[in-house]
């Protein structure tokens, strides 16, 4: 018997999508000067057009952002703009299966994840930090912590909705006001948060949002009214980000690149561990900053996690991302599958066995199988660099300490993994990993109490929890820049 | 004629010191032969310091990292009673640390001495922090699933100082306890014209188990050296205070090489209570997840 | 890089990644690093090394024989294991770290030059010291005066590629491997100096001469980046493996 699964996409009705759409700026849609395109990658398809923010507006967001600062938010008790933090969380519980649609849209990620992950996550992360509001003055940073100002924040294309509410609902809830800038090929659901800072009566100017490419993302971090900036992305613009500040003076937290180690021992549940290392490297194409890229396995059990795990990947399937069975969906851009395809290509080249899930890819849209390279040594660009994709490249090892020295060996430092049923193994893997997330028998989960951040060329500042308060307070008027947890 | 040259009783003829670098836990000179004169605070000969060369610089580097496994490695109590017993031996020294305190800066003898004994209480107080940041700066985090979840702080690695160029000896410890209490280690650079009580706190060090290579001890032109340590791919932090603003502004665009942790606190008064921000500053936040269940 | 050194039950699985890249394939025998076997098993093992497929064998003397003063023993040995390589090349390690002085290390050095070594090497890595400068210095100025004793003239440059150890009318050249120890940038150039200084730069290939060292390659790697970028690299800019 053949067994195929009928196709269950989810509704598209629930999205209304506007032609045009301009930049959300003093609580109001403005048009600017140019316009570009954001499409589906799944399809191809224009969405809609959506305006590119030149100096003159992203002067007007500051300039908003500033106004909304010095007159309504920084003098609003923190109850009250609490809040407003918990109204936005409910807008978004509310309105999740619409954001849900229109993140998969705009993202090409599957609807199972940005259903159960994206959006839940989101809200909860506004939920989380709405509580912290007016309770600041306990959170361990003195007795009046004070707000930094206008936060100029740039955020990524891989979890659209979710970067903007980890880096907004901690800027709020510490009150700032924030101009964020979307990433171009994905800025529909910060689009759609702007209308719900509407619904919510957000006074005009505390969030505003510039929509454009990184010559806006440029201008917005270069920006003398900005106070303090904080940038998801890549390691190389990351660097760049740190010398801009590095003479203006404003405080800065970056969360940038990563080259993770998952590392399996011989003890470990191997078919849990398969679960792990699928979730690690394959969840949302491979399009994560912490994803686990790097398989180390132990020498003993490696041909058997091997073959449960091209077994497991062959169960994956990838398509179209509306359709609720759907484990991948594409990838996002044509520019990151022509460096996906790159680095694939990188490796045959430097001797790895490339092996790739038999799945049939879609005619239009941009995709890439789940893949794996074995054969791989830590001196193979695809074992240093990061690849952003589903792509993983897997290393052996005997012994703890040589796990240790490889998975260290990299200019990186954002998580690592370990699974093994043997708790002082974990333990003492977890402290000698120099990376800000160690996920011991699971990996890539995330919560609002948790924090999140690198080590080394990984960035620095903390996201989440206690710690990503920090980011958005002056403790007591002074000035560090990139200390971890500032 | 100064108190640190001229005989202690008449008719005798002092033995002077040779200041030289601290580095790995040895006293080198500089391995580019040069020196430059120290003069005290009216002018008067003092002593002929090491002019530390760049590659004095990365010499203290690999000492620092190659010291970096065992210093943070060591049990946070361990590392406590480390710094305790610089504070002892300080203690033991203060006759002599005040001399060059007051030779240095002119301060009266009162003076000196104050500023010797509040970098002893520094010692004592950063002692007392090593088995408790991390309880104040850790946490179990409730997150909204079936795992167990904590966050603990970890040293960064290896920290390169611009030590004060105004408070040579309590302005010095104020930078250099913060970076090792929590398990970094640290390559100094002594402030420029009052680099002597840097090195003798060197022997302090030395004789107090602190493990070589944990703190070295750089003394030369800050300008000539600190480009070096901004832009040491090998370094982890750095904190400017002994830089003046533009050069500041450059080892910070310099650290951004390889995303360095960049200390820029405003000097201040350093008899005050430091605070923890620079402690903090040199540290990573781990977070771990674990499932429950059977 | 010049060869890949491994233990004989490993010759089957370098030779053919080797096959066509020009480096050669060496292997350790002669019950490496200890030397502490009847001699049937020493040569049993070389001849397994070479059948897999090594184009040379890093044999290791007798120093319990040698420093007991049976240097006829040690000749001998090295003289059945020359027969025993069939074609391949002859290093011979003498573990100067065990030789106690720089005489004996000198007289080493002309035993297995009288004995037929292709290449004489320090160390077996796994005794320190391995390789100091003095102890390669004295083993350059052995090559250096075996080839004036089988009919060259010192720092002659007529020898070239090829042609030498053959007993030509440059006399017979014999290469010189330090081994282990050597970590630096720097210290490497000391080596090279000390070649071109003493034995000439006759020697100055990898014929001649070759410095066995793992750990050497990241610290050149990131000397090369020091000089291309200005900075100093570090340990995590580099890899591993």
């Amino acid at each position: 018997m053949r067994f195929e699964y009928a196709p269950a996409p989810e509704s598209r009705s629930v999205v209304t999508l506007r032609d045009s759409y301009g930049l959300f700026i003093g609580g109001q849609f403005v048009s600017g000067s140019s316009v570009f395109k954001t499409i589906s990658p799944a399809t191809e398809e224009v969405l809609a057009e959506v305006t590119q923010a030149g100096p003159e507006d992203v002067d007007r967001a500051v300039a908003a952002a500033r106004h909304a600062y010095e007159r309504t938010w920084s003098v609003m008790g923190g109850r009250e703009r609490g809040k407003y933090l918990f109204r936005i969380a409910r807008l978004i519980q509310e309105r999740s299966r619409e954001l849900a649609v229109l993140e998969t849209l705009d993202n090409g990620k599957p609807i199972r994840e940005s259903r159960d992950v994206d959006i839940p996550l989101a809200a909860a992360h506004f939920f989380y930090h709405a509580g912290w509001a007016d309770k600041l003055s306990y959170a361990g940073f003195g007795p009046s912590p004070r707000p930094l100002g206008v936060a100029g924040q740039v955020i990524p294309w891989n979890f659209p909705l979710l970067m903007l509410a980890w880096k907004i609902a901690p800027a709020l809830a510490c009150g700032n006001t924030v101009v964020l800038k979307p990433a171009e090929t994905t800025p529909l659901t910060a689009l759609l948060f702007a209308e719900i800072c509407q619904q919510a009566e957000l006074p005009p100017g505390v969030v505003n949002i510039v929509t454009g490419d990184g010559a806006t993302g440029h201008a917005l971090v270069a920006h003398p009214g900005i106070d303090k900036v904080a940038f998801t992305g890549s390691t190389e613009v990351g660097k760049e980000i740190a010398r801009i500040c590095a003479v203006s003076g404003q405080r800065v937290t970056l969360e940038l690149g990563g080259k993770a180690a998952n590392i399996v021992f011989d003890d470990a549940p191997l078919d849990q561990a398969v679960e792990g290392i699928i979730n690690g490297i394959f969840f949302n194409q491979g399009h994560v900053c912490c994803a686990g890229s790097r398989l180390l396995v132990q020498e003993s059990v490696a041909d058997e996690l091997l073959t449960a795990l091209k077994r497991r990947m062959e169960r994956l399937r990838l398509g179209d991302p509306l359709d609720k069975n759907t484990d991948v969906g594409a990838v996002n851009s044509q520019a990151q599958l022509e460096r996906i395809e790159a680095f694939a290509a990188t490796g045959a080249e430097e001797g790895a066995e490339r092996w790739s899930a038999r799945c049939p890819l879609p005619d239009r849209g941009f995709w890439f199988p789940p893949t794996v390279f074995t054969g791989v040594s830590q001196a193979h660009r695809i074992a240093q660099e990061e690849i952003f994709g589903p792509v993983l490249s897997v290393l052996t090892f005997r012994t703890p300490d040589e796990a240790i020295v490889k998975a260290n060996n990299t200019p990186y430092g954002l998580s690592a993994g370990v699974w093994s049923e043997k708790g002082s193994l974990i333990l003492s893997m977890a402290s000698r990993l120099r990376a800000g997330v160690v996920w011991a028998n699971t990996f890539n989960r995330f919560d609002p109490a948790s924090p999140f951040g690198g080590y080394k060329e990984s960035g620095f500042g903390r996201e989440g929890g206690r710690h990503g308060l920090e980011a958005y307070l002056d403790i007591h008027g002074t000035s560090v820049l990139g200390g971890s947890d500032v | 004629m100064s108190e640190l040259t001229v005989a202690s009783e008449a008719g005798r003829i002092a033995v002077r010191k040779t200041y030289k670098l601290y580095i790995g836990g040895a006293f080198p000179r500089s391995e580019s032969g040069r020196s430059y004169m120290v003069s005290d605070y009216s002018g008067g000969f003092l002593a002929n310091a090491a002019l530390a060369s760049r590659k004095d610089a990365r010499d203290a580097v690999v000492a620092a990292r190659k010291a970096f496994p065992g210093w943070s490695g060591a049990t946070a109590y361990n590392r406590g009673q480390v710094l305790y017993r610089v504070a002892e031996l300080l203690e033991g020294r203060r006759a002599q640390f005040a001399t060059e305190v007051r030779m240095a800066t002119g301060a009266s003898p009162a003076r000196a001495a104050t500023e010797v004994d509040a970098a002893i209480d520094r010692w004592v107080w950063y002692a007392g922090w090593a088995d408790k940041i991390a309880q104040v700066r850790g946490s179990a985090n409730p997150v909204a699933g079936p795992y167990f979840n904590f966050s603990v702080p970890e040293p960064c690695g290896v920290v390169a100082v611009l030590a004060p160029q105004d408070s040579a000896l309590l302005g010095l410890v104020s930078v250099i306890a913060p970076a090792v209490v929590s398990g970094n280690t640290c390559v100094v650079v002594a402030s420029e014209r009052r680099p002597l009580p840097a090195v003798t706190l060197a022997e302090v060090l030395a004789t107090s188990d602190v493990p070589g290579g944990v703190v070295n001890v750089l003394t030369g032109a800050v300008a000539e050296i600190s480009p070096w340590l901004a832009s040491h791919m090998d370094v982890n932090a750095i904190d400017v205070t002994g830089a003046p603003g533009a050069l500041a502004d450059d080892m910070a665009v310099a650290a951004a090489g390889n995303l360095k942790r960049v200390v820029r606190l405003p000097a201040g008064d350093w008899e005050a209570e430091p605070g923890i921000e620079r402690m903090t500053s040199y540290l990573e936040t781990k977070t771990v997840w674990h499932p429950l269940g059977n | 890089m010049a060869a890949v050194c491994v233990y004989p039950d490993m010759v089957e699985v370098a030779a053919p990644l080797l096959a066509g890249t020009g480096i050669k394939v060496a292997s350790v025998a002669t019950a490496f690093p200890s030397g502490r076997a009847a001699l049937d098993v020493k040569l049993a093992d070389v001849k397994s090394a070479v059948a897999a497929g090594a184009d040379e064998v890093d044999m290791v003397i007798d120093r319990g024989a040698f420093l007991s003063g049976r240097y006829g023993a040690v000749y001998d040995e090295i003289v059945a294991v020359r027969a025993a390589c069939s074609g391949a090349h002859l290093k011979v390690i003498l573990e100067t770290g065990e030789l106690g002085t720089l005489d004996n290390v000198r007289r080493a050095s002309w035993l297995a030059m009288l004995a037929g070594a292709d290449f004489i090497k320090t160390s077996t890595g796994k005794v320190a010291p391995a390789a100091t400068l003095p102890v390669t210095l004295v083993m350059l100025e052995a090559v250096r005066d075996w080839r004036v004793a089988t009919g060259g003239t010192a720092g002659e440059a007529t020898a070239g590629e090829g042609t030498a150890g053959e007993g030509t009318a440059g006399g017979q050249m014999v290469g010189v491997k330090p081994a282990g120890g050597i970590r630096t940038t720097k210290d490497a150039i000391r080596f090279i100096v000390t070649v071109h200084e003493t034995a000439g730069d006759d020697w100055l290939s990898a014929r001649y001469f070759r410095i066995g060292a793992s750990s050497l390659l990241n610290d050149l790697l990131m000397q090369r980046d020091r000089m291309a970028t200005g900075r100093y690299s570090g340990a995590d800019y580099v890899t591993v493996d």
